[in-house]
């Protein structure tokens, strides 16, 4: 049996080759295949404008956001003393703190490089969207990884932030000087938050891909020399 | 006859799938792309960025501040504070939801008002928190938490209030250079509770509030915030709110730089003397926040991107081959 070619794995079946699905979860991997099919998922090629140093911050957010949570769980599996008692705790601490602030600089300049590309275009307003809800939610996030810190910062920082919090109606519920509903913020909910709402930002990349230049026209010599030669 | 709708003008930086070439899939050149090979590098690149900064700058770790440290350092602010705890003239006990209900104490945006809307949630009786129940958690408690308790409301008031101007008229507002006068058992309750935070019994004492597991820190933070104490503290650190607090960390750290907006419209007026000026900033920062993320949306500022040309940078090699 001879392995299947590039173009076999990578053809997309259409709706009528795909077997008429009677279960939930048959119409549901129908639906997502037809969405995400793996190619679109997992790509060996990008339009040629895809050539710009731009292009790396959002993948340098999601590595320092997986630098974020590893050096997190080592920090909240030793507990929140570790670090203020063991050398090797408080280098850990330190990388947490770096890997936050690669995550929020990397994220920015992403965030402004998707502005200014105009990257909503041609039905890509949910990415959008979730691009910049994962940048509140990761900064409600950072907030409470402040407040766990156990130190003079999270005190003051517990004292003047309570005003806000409280004048929103919140502050019972996300009482910043309480330490055990920080926790629960800081390490499950928003974590949960930042994760899914990336998860879901870069699906929404991979289907809709990478937005085409503004202004770009079907006769640009990057798309009419492709038809040409295809006729 | 039969009319047909003149076709649609698309808008070219409009959120919608059928504007221009953006909505359906790039029919045009590719290059050769390995996202697991990027990821893979990114991840490298990026965990090495992260040991450097940490191996070269470390972190801020300022020692957290207790009750003990704050009645050693500034023994009379600590005894100016906690007389106003026992008379419930501080600002935690005049504060409103979620710790008491004050009259008119809640920051409001016209009829809106959800602090009050939230209710006690926390309530905080500062003089029982802070002052008569840590004394009458001693094992034998002063007399005059008996006399205090004993006492009529007037009574206790003219007590705490005589005590309160004594004190502020004492050289070095020292409870030792205390004039004369009538304070009923406020100098001595002092004197103990005083006595208490120095040896470190009042942090626990507080902490604790008569439970064995506690993770609840607000009667502390809020007991220390009401003293200058912690406030001069901050301040030396540039972490007061006027000195774009909410964004400095201690140390030469960058601290969360991202709150910048947050913090820059307490820097500035009308909204820095704002009575209500939490609610007014947290309204702002999230119509702001919901307007950057509905960009595509508004006309207008969705154009900008065409206007301001830097997407010339982004896609100059595309542009120069058209």
């Amino acid at each position: 049996m001879t392995a299947p070619t590039r173009e076999q794995v990578t053809q997309h079946p259409t709706e009528n080759e795909i077997e008429p699905f009677s279960t939930w979860t048959g119409r549901a991997r129908r639906w997502m295949l037809k969405k995400l099919p793996p190619d679109k998922l997992l790509p060996e090629s990008q339009p040629s404008y895809v050539a710009s140093w731009i292009y790396v911050f959002g993948m340098g957010a999601i590595a320092s956001l997986a630098v974020v949570i590893a050096s997190g769980l080592v920090l909240s599996l030793n507990g929140p003393s570790w670090w203020h008692v063991s050398d090797l705790g408080h280098f850990v601490n330190s990388t947490h703190l770096w890997s936050v602030e690669f995550f929020f600089l990397f994220m920015v300049v992403h965030l402004w490089g998707k502005f200014w590309m105009a990257a909503w275009r041609g039905g890509r307003v949910l990415t959008w969207i979730t691009g910049v809800l994962s940048f509140a939610v990761g900064i409600a996030a950072a907030f409470t990884g402040y407040l766990l810190q156990s130190n003079f910062e999270s005190q003051w920082i517990s004292f003047e932030a309570k005003d806000a919090l409280n004048a929103a109606g919140i502050g019972a519920w996300f009482n910043v000087a309480n330490l055990g509903q920080m926790f629960t913020w800081h390490i499950v909910l928003l974590p949960l938050g930042v994760g899914a709402i990336v998860a879901l930002h870069v699906i929404l990349v991979r289907m809709h891909g990478v937005v085409s230049p503004i202004d770009a026209a079907e006769t640009d010599a990057q798309l009419a020399n492709t038809k040409e030669a295809s006729e | 006859m039969t009319t047909t709708k003149p076709a649609r003008r698309e808008n070219p930086m409009s959120w919608r799938t059928g504007a221009g070439i953006a909505g359906p899939p790039w029919k045009g050149a590719v290059r050769e792309y390995d996202l697991f090979k990027e990821l893979t590098i990114g991840l490298v690149a990026v965990i090495l960025l992260v040991l450097a900064a940490s191996a070269l700058f470390g972190s801020p770790d300022d020692k957290a501040v207790s009750l003990k440290s704050w009645a050693v350092a500034q023994p009379s602010d600590f005894v100016a504070t906690a007389t106003a705890e026992l008379a419930g003239t501080s600002e935690t006990a005049g504060y409103g939801p979620p710790y008491n209900s004050t009259p008119g104490a809640t920051q409001t945006l016209g009829p809106i008002d959800l602090q009050t809307l939230a209710g006690v949630k926390l309530p905080i009786d500062t003089a029982q928190a802070f002052v008569l129940g840590p004394l009458s958690s001693l094992p034998t408690p002063p007399s005059g938490v008996a006399t205090w308790k004993a006492a009529s409301d007037a009574q206790r008031t003219a007590w705490t209030d005589a005590y309160a101007k004594a004190l502020d008229k004492a050289k070095n507002h020292d409870p030792a250079n205390v004039a004369a006068g009538d304070y009923g058992p406020v100098p001595a309750l002092m004197r103990t509770l005083l006595t208490m935070a120095k040896q470190g019994s009042l942090d626990s004492v507080i902490s604790a509030q008569g439970k064995f597991y506690n993770l609840d820190y607000t009667p502390a933070i809020l007991f220390m915030g009401d003293g200058a104490y912690l406030n001069d503290l901050a301040a030396g650190l540039h972490l007061s709110g006027d000195q774009w607090g909410m964004m400095n960390e201690t140390g030469n750290y960058p601290g969360q730089s991202w709150l910048w907006l947050f913090s820059f419209f307490y820097q500035i007026e009308p909204f820095a003397s704002l009575p209500n000026a939490d609610i007014v900033v947290v309204v702002l920062v999230a119509v702001l926040t919901l307007a950057l993320m509905l960009v595509p949306f508004i006309p207008g500022l969705r154009s900008i991107p065409r206007v301001i040309p830097i997407h010339r940078l982004v896609w100059r090699d595309y542009y120069r081959r058209r």
